[in-house]
């Protein structure tokens, strides 16, 4: 008796070490458009890999299998990329797409699931969370272990770090956050998987994308931002433009410049646009409210010009200039081009 | 033709206007004496409620404000009556107690299987747990069509087309009653209340009801361990002119 104890008691910080490593696995969603995997994707499945186990790749949509073995294959840390061929997945409608992934979970066992927080893993994940029963970790950070996380809250004014107790942790993760995956060197296998062919009620119609030539806003290495005091659609064009071309960088813009349809809403930085975190931002003409700051703090140098020597947003800049931006910035366009 | 009876979820929360501060202990953001409001997101989808009454007359039946939290989120579900809403319910919890997107959405299946409610808003997300859930998760239990960052909502007969804001732009979806929608900022411009309607709002029912009249119990997934500030980011030196700021940005290494 005493020797089965003792002989079990030792075999067993083995077995319970080997089971908690084995036990894991994630499956990492990746978004796609026009036959290329998205940037935030990439993140995500960097900040997957830190979970530990092996993680796997869904891939949905019309065209996933060429697309999973010419590109998505090689991004390093996949272990397996699962694919459904459907064009049904091809609009990401979350009627369809949420039961797709409550299909994979739990065929799979999966014990994580990471996805990029763009405009699709809002959308969708969370109803996949609902059908499994399970709270969503939104927007994470940073990760302390496999159950516990890091997200901002009102509008990144705090950073909570949360544990779940959930048997499978739904996770989206902020781009910026997280080194991107690399595309090159990696070598999945590439599985055909179930497809639940749920139906979407829903039905697509159409969408209006704003075409540039630019570099894309999220994943831009500099960026220049106009803010209300660029007074008209006119002078956004025609000074922040030019700028952000001499630069090579993303046009943004705060909410007052989106409001006055001085840009495009899709180009709006903070709390309720996009979280931006570039070696270099440019605010002009942008005051530095605290739902704007939510967007772009965490760029590594961050410039500003604006006439009110008092204005927030010098609190925060690296480098500051009080001057009128309709002088100042062609001046900085010219000497820099 | 269905009638539709609208549903719209609200939250009391830090007003947005105010700094949050993290509490001594570092556990949550402290909120005692400190203005709270209805979530921006919320207000516009009350507004669309009214909006949609205004413009379809005949067919709204009914427009109900619902909000789950403390007593004093009773003072969100009079502001929601002052802009409109025919009446509230609050569904009760203790003070301090906080709920999960996951739990609101059960309550709120709940609230409108009871209400037989058709047509569901809520906002996009809340300004204090940021989390962007509630919505989708209730669409997801109701097996309902949502459609999440609504700019635009038009009704035309049992059809709702909604124009939402992606990542790049705007997409639209057409869907079939019913429907959970949640709202952008660029949907509307919420009214203010006028004082007599806010004196009206007053005798307006609300209705008081507790977690336990829909057997639902808080079962939270989430511990918080902590709550820090972020880290502050210290500002540099304003410079004098353009030449200076270009040197600036040389040296930094960033131009």
């Amino acid at each position: 008796m005493l020797r089965h104890a003792s002989l079990r008691s030792l075999l067993q910080p083995r077995i319970v070490a080997y089971s908690t490593r084995s036990s894991l696995s994630t499956l990492a969603i990746l978004e796609h458009q026009n036959g290329k995997i998205n940037q935030t994707t990439l993140s995500a499945v960097a900040a997957a890999a830190k979970i530990g186990g092996p993680v796997h790749g869904l891939l949905a949509g019309s065209g996933a299998k060429k697309l999973a073995t010419e590109v998505a294959a090689k991004i390093s840390g996949l272990e397996k990329i699962l694919v459904v061929e459907n064009e049904a997945y091809d609009k990401g409608l979350p009627e369809s797409f949420a039961p797709l992934v409550v299909e994979t979970v739990q065929g799979g066992g999966y014990t994580h699931v990471f996805c990029a927080h763009s405009a699709f893993g809002k959308n969708m994940l969370p109803r996949a969370a609902a059908l499994l029963d399970v709270m969503q970790v939104s927007d994470i950070v940073g990760i302390e272990s496999e159950d516990t996380f890091i997200r901002p809250i009102y509008a990144g004014n705090a950073i909570a770090t949360v544990q779940t107790s959930d048997a499978v942790k739904l996770v989206t993760v902020r781009g910026t956050a997280f080194e991107p995956a690399s595309a090159e060197g990696g070598s999945a296998n590439v599985e055909e998987t179930k497809d639940p062919k749920a139906t979407s009620q829903t039905n697509w119609k159409s969408e209006q994308l704003a075409k540039s030539e630019r570099p894309d806003l999220a994943g831009a290495a500099k960026v220049v931002s106009g803010g209300r005091g660029l007074k008209d659609k006119e002078n956004f064009d025609k000074i922040i433009s030019p700028l952000a071309d001499a630069l090579g960088a993303a046009v943004g813009a705060s909410r007052a410049a989106v409001d006055s349809g001085y840009a495009d809403n899709s180009l709006q930085v903070g709390q309720t646009g996009k979280v931006v975190a570039p070696e270099l931002y440019i605010a002009v003409g942008i005051s530095g409210a605290i739902q704007h700051l939510a967007g772009m703090k965490d760029s590594k140098v961050i410039a500003a010009i604006n006439k009110d020597g008092d204005a927030p947003i010098f609190q925060i800049a690296d480098v500051g200039l009080v001057a009128d931006l309709f002088t100042a910035v062609p001046e900085l366009t010219q000497k820099l081009s | 033709m269905s009638k539709l009876r609208i549903l719209c979820a609200t939250k009391r929360v830090l007003d947005y206007a105010l700094k949050p501060r993290v509490n001594k202990a570092g556990t949550a953001i402290d909120l005692s004496g400190q203005k709270q409001s209805m979530n921006p997101f919320c207000e516009i989808g009350v507004e669309e409620a009214i909006r949609i009454r205004e413009k379809h007359k005949d067919r709204v039946e009914d427009v109900l404000a619902v909000s789950a939290g403390p007593m004093k989120a009773q003072d969100t579900l009079r502001t929601a009556m002052a802009m409109g809403a025919d009446r509230g319910t609050l569904v009760e919890i203790a003070e301090g107690e906080a709920l999960e997107p996951l739990t609101v959405a059960k309550i709120l299946k709940a609230v409108a299987e009871k209400e037989k409610s058709n047509f569901i808003f809520l906002g996009k997300q809340s300004i204090d747990d940021d989390c962007n859930q509630t919505g989708q998760m209730l669409a997801g239990l109701l097996g309902w069509s949502q459609a999440t960052c609504a700019s635009k909502v038009t009704i035309d007969g049992d059809k709702v087309t909604v124009e939402r804001e992606v990542d790049g732009g705007t997409e639209v979806l057409e869907a079939e009653l019913p429907i959970v929608i949640t709202t952008d900022l660029r949907l509307n411009e919420p009214r203010f209340a006028s004082l007599p309607n806010i004196m009206k709002a007053k005798k307006k029912p609300l209705q008081k009801t507790k977690l336990a009249d829909y057997g639902i119990e808080i079962a939270n997934r989430f511990k918080t361990l902590k709550v820090e500030e972020p880290p502050v980011r210290q500002g540099g030196d304003k410079v004098e002119d353009v030449d200076a700021m270009i040197g600036k940005l040389k040296e930094l290494k960033v131009i």
